[in-house]
């Protein structure tokens, strides 16, 4: 097959019975899942359900014990760096280099990606000015509030054009203006073309946002698909708590009722 | 109230010991340590009350102000020390005022270094036992006095707290803190030198001190024992009036600062365009990871501490070469600070901790890595070892001496380098986290550092033994050939090494990136 027709028709991710075990706790159980590309796809799943590990091996951050991913074609852990070139990534829970200032924190990204300092000095002042942190450019990163810190990161996942985008938790913390601001940066990126990977707790949002969704729990894909074709019915919220289960059943708060 | 309080810190206690066996370790040892000093004073105490009142009150209050000062001083300097009663963490409680700072203030005695020093203040009425009403006396002020103590450094370290809030301050503070600490030995023995010379001024001290908030509780038995009645009581209600303003002045401190929360942020200036470090070096990959380091090391002084003793180095080398006479020593300064220079960017991704996943993420090629960081460290490395081998050889008018030296110089910076790069490709370990204090090390951590930084120290001495041995040959035959066959073998040596080093490290890293991450991950 051409490798250049086999790239565009690609899905944007590709994944095909990627694990990981960490001793007796199997995180991430054989999970196939194919992205499409210019797709706006939700992974949504409760806490440790192996979100971020999954979207981890998926691009070249922690190698799997088992399973292939693909991006856009490119094999991630055989043509690793052609694949990160592909991904622009928001990893959740990692520190930044935070003793550097927001500006110099988004072009050593793109430095280190290669660019050229005209074209990083350029996309730098856009980015800035556009997730609202131009007058916060010169303060270091660790004075930084954590909505800032998630918008500065975002910055350094932008800066060199991905095809892919993979964003962890990228509303957490998040103001709801700065949030609107992403999201419509984030849509304008899908229309076009690129292809947007979020992972999130909120499922109203990524009902709102997303085209297509994925639920995860217990290292176990349980559905995926388009969102409608995954809620149904009822709303996605609610198929997910179905889904996943863990309702806390009887009484609640009884005395909580006084005043 | 207050009862509830100290109940508290000790529940806090009893489960930092269930969460982690080794800080009951910590705590057990602590303990003998402070019960074995304890029982020395407590000796020395004794062996005191055959001395003249005089001598008594001069030893006890010098000791006493000693110690005070230290607990007001010290846990400014660390940032609070012991912050299991943060009282910010009662400003949502309906407590009274007054309650909260006794059962804080009295708080401070559950704990070893608290419960020492009661014990050590309360000992002095061992000196006064030649009459037990005065011994009495000894022991109450004993008391007071460490509820001084704990009063002035609780005052010290809220007033501070403002100051401290200041990243810059309180990182600056762990570093000034740590230079006495280094330079103790060379300290004391001076000290104990000029002590000898200066001990007839130490009663006008003790006398001074004697009336200030540090030592007046400690001096009231000395005035009761020598009949001084009338100076005795106005003593003891200074101390008194110390005590209550000191208590007085923190609790207004304390609720200004409950009431107005330090500001968190700022503490930074902010740095126009892109700083001086990103003009420094080329917009590539490497030029990049340069900058970034260089900015690290300036900023981050988790990287000033591990570069510290190189000033000091030569004031050690110095001071114990002036012991003999003999300076000699100090030539072969540079070639000691070229290792320990090189040596020092060999736990650069374990201080990078998760940040290091950028690099992961930009798919940043390993070579580009190891290079940047070198980079980094020979802006300041290369001008300090050449400083260091040019001075000490020109001051001793060793010239002849200077190509060997050089070259050894340059050849253990080179090959030291190389040795770090591919180290720290392989091998992480658990560091002070950022932020962190940098004197704080994780647990479990002593071994494996001890064992890598042996295998990196070693091997840089193996892969320099031509330099060595040429070194060698050269003192030994006295021939000036040899000392220029050691410069360019130094500088041809160094230089491939490097090479060499930055290759196969930059290999390492490419095909280890992702276990490399995680191990960073670990380290959290």
């Amino acid at each position: 097959m051409n490798t250049e027709l086999h790239q565009s028709t690609a899905p944007a991710i590709s994944l095909r019975g990627l694990g990981k075990r960490y001793g007796q706790k199997i995180a991430v159980n054989g999970i196939s899942l194919d992205v499409p590309s210019g797709s706006f796809y939700g992974l949504v799943g409760p806490n440790g359900a192996g979100k971020t590990t999954a979207l981890s091996m998926a691009t070249g951050m922690l190698r799997p014990d088992a399973g292939q991913a693909w991006v856009h074609g490119v094999d991630v852990w055989k043509d690793t760096r052609r694949a990160k070139s592909l991904l622009g990534v928001l990893a959740d829970g990692v520190r930044l280099f935070d003793r550097l200032s927001g500006r110099q924190l988004v072009t050593y990204a793109g430095l280190l990606r290669g660019m050229d300092a005209a074209t990083v000095d350029e996309r730098t002042d856009d980015l800035l000015r556009v997730l609202d942190l131009s007058d916060a450019g010169g303060k270091l990163v660790v004075d930084y509030s954590a909505g800032m810190t998630k918008k500065i990161a975002l910055a350094t996942a932008l800066i060199h054009s991905p095809r892919v985008l993979v964003l962890d938790e990228p509303f957490e913390a998040v103001d709801p203006v700065s949030a609107a601001n992403i999201r419509d940066i984030l849509a304008d990126y899908v229309g076009h073309g690129g292809t947007v990977v979020v992972s999130s707790h909120v499922m109203d949002l990524v009902q709102r946002m997303c085209s297509h969704v994925a639920i995860i729990s217990d290292g176990n894909l349980l559905a995926a698909g388009t969102v409608d074709e995954v809620r149904g019915e009822g709303s996605l919220e609610d198929t997910f708590v179905n889904m996943v289960g863990g309702r806390a059943e009887g009484g609640g708060l009884s005395w909580l009722h006084t005043s | 109230m207050v009862a509830h309080l100290l109940k508290l810190k000790l529940a806090l206690l009893r489960n930092g010991f269930k969460r982690s066996p080794w800080q009951l370790v910590g705590v057990i040892i602590g303990g003998i340590y402070g019960l074995g000093l304890a029982v020395l004073l407590f000796v020395g105490m004794f062996a005191l009350g055959d001395q003249p009142a005089e001598l008594i009150t001069t030893v006890v209050v010098l000791a006493v102000s000693l110690i005070t000062l230290g607990w007001a001083v010290i846990p400014v300097l660390l940032s609070g020390v012991d912050l299991t009663l943060d009282p910010s963490r009662f400003s949502v409680y309906p407590i009274p005022p007054r309650q909260l700072v006794i059962g804080l203030l009295l708080s401070g005695f559950i704990g070893v270094p608290g419960l020492v020093m009661l014990l050590l203040f309360a000992g002095q009425g061992l000196a006064w036992r030649a009459n037990a009403g005065l011994a009495l006396v000894g022991i109450l002020c004993g008391v007071l006095a460490a509820l001084n103590a704990l009063a002035l450094s609780r005052l010290a370290v809220t007033a501070a707290t403002a100051l401290t809030s200041n990243r810059r301050f309180r990182e600056l503070g762990m570093i000034l803190l740590f230079v006495p600490l280094i330079m103790l030995g060379p300290i004391l023995q001076t000290a104990t030198e000029g002590l000898e010379a200066g001990l007839g001024w130490l009663p006008d001290i003790s006398a001074v001190l004697a009336w200030t908030p540090l030592g007046s509780f400690a001096a009231v038995p000395g005035d009761v024992a020598v009949g001084a009645w009338g100076l005795a009581a106005a003593r003891l209600v200074l101390s008194l009036v110390y005590l209550v303003v000191i208590i007085l002045a923190w609790k207004s401190v304390l609720f200004r600062a409950l009431e107005t929360p330090p500001q968190q942020s700022g503490g930074s200036r902010a740095v126009s365009g892109l700083g001086v470090a990103f003009r420094l070096f080329p917009a590539t990959p490497w030029g990049a990871v340069a900058s970034r380091c260089l900015t690290y090391w300036m900023k981050d002084p988790r990287y000033a501490m591990s570069i510290i003793f190189v000033p000091l180095v030569p004031l050690l080398i110095w001071f114990w070469s002036s012991q003999g006479g003999d300076y000699t020593a100090m030539l072969y300064l540079a070639p000691i600070i070229a290792v320990l220079l090189a040596f020092s960017i060999s736990a650069d991704i374990s201080y990078d901790n998760t940040a290091f996943s950028l690099h992961v993420l930009t798919g940043l090629r390993g070579f580009d890595d190891r290079l940047g960081r070198v980079a980094a460290s020979a802006v300041f490395a290369v001008p300090t070892v050449l400083l260091a081998a040019i001075l000490p050889a020109a001051l001793l008018g060793e010239t002849e001496l200077l190509p060997a030296i050089l070259g050894l110089s340059l050849g253990a910076l080179g090959t030291g380098w190389a040795v770090s790069s591919i180290a720290s490709a392989r091998y992480t370990y658990a560091v002070p986290l950022p932020g962190d204090n940098p004197m704080k090390t994780p647990p479990g951590t002593g071994a494996r550092m001890a064992v890598t930084q042996l295998a990196t120290f070693g091997s840089t001495i193996v892969l320099m033994l031509p330099e060595i041995i040429l070194h060698i040959v050269f003192l030994v035959t006295g021939q000036e050939l040899y000392a220029w066959l050691v410069l360019v073998t130094g500088v041809v040596f160094g230089a491939l090494m490097l090479m060499g080093g930055l290759r196969i490290g930059g290999r390492w890293f490419d095909s280890r990136t992702p276990e490399l991450m995680q191990a960073t991950v670990l380290n959290r």
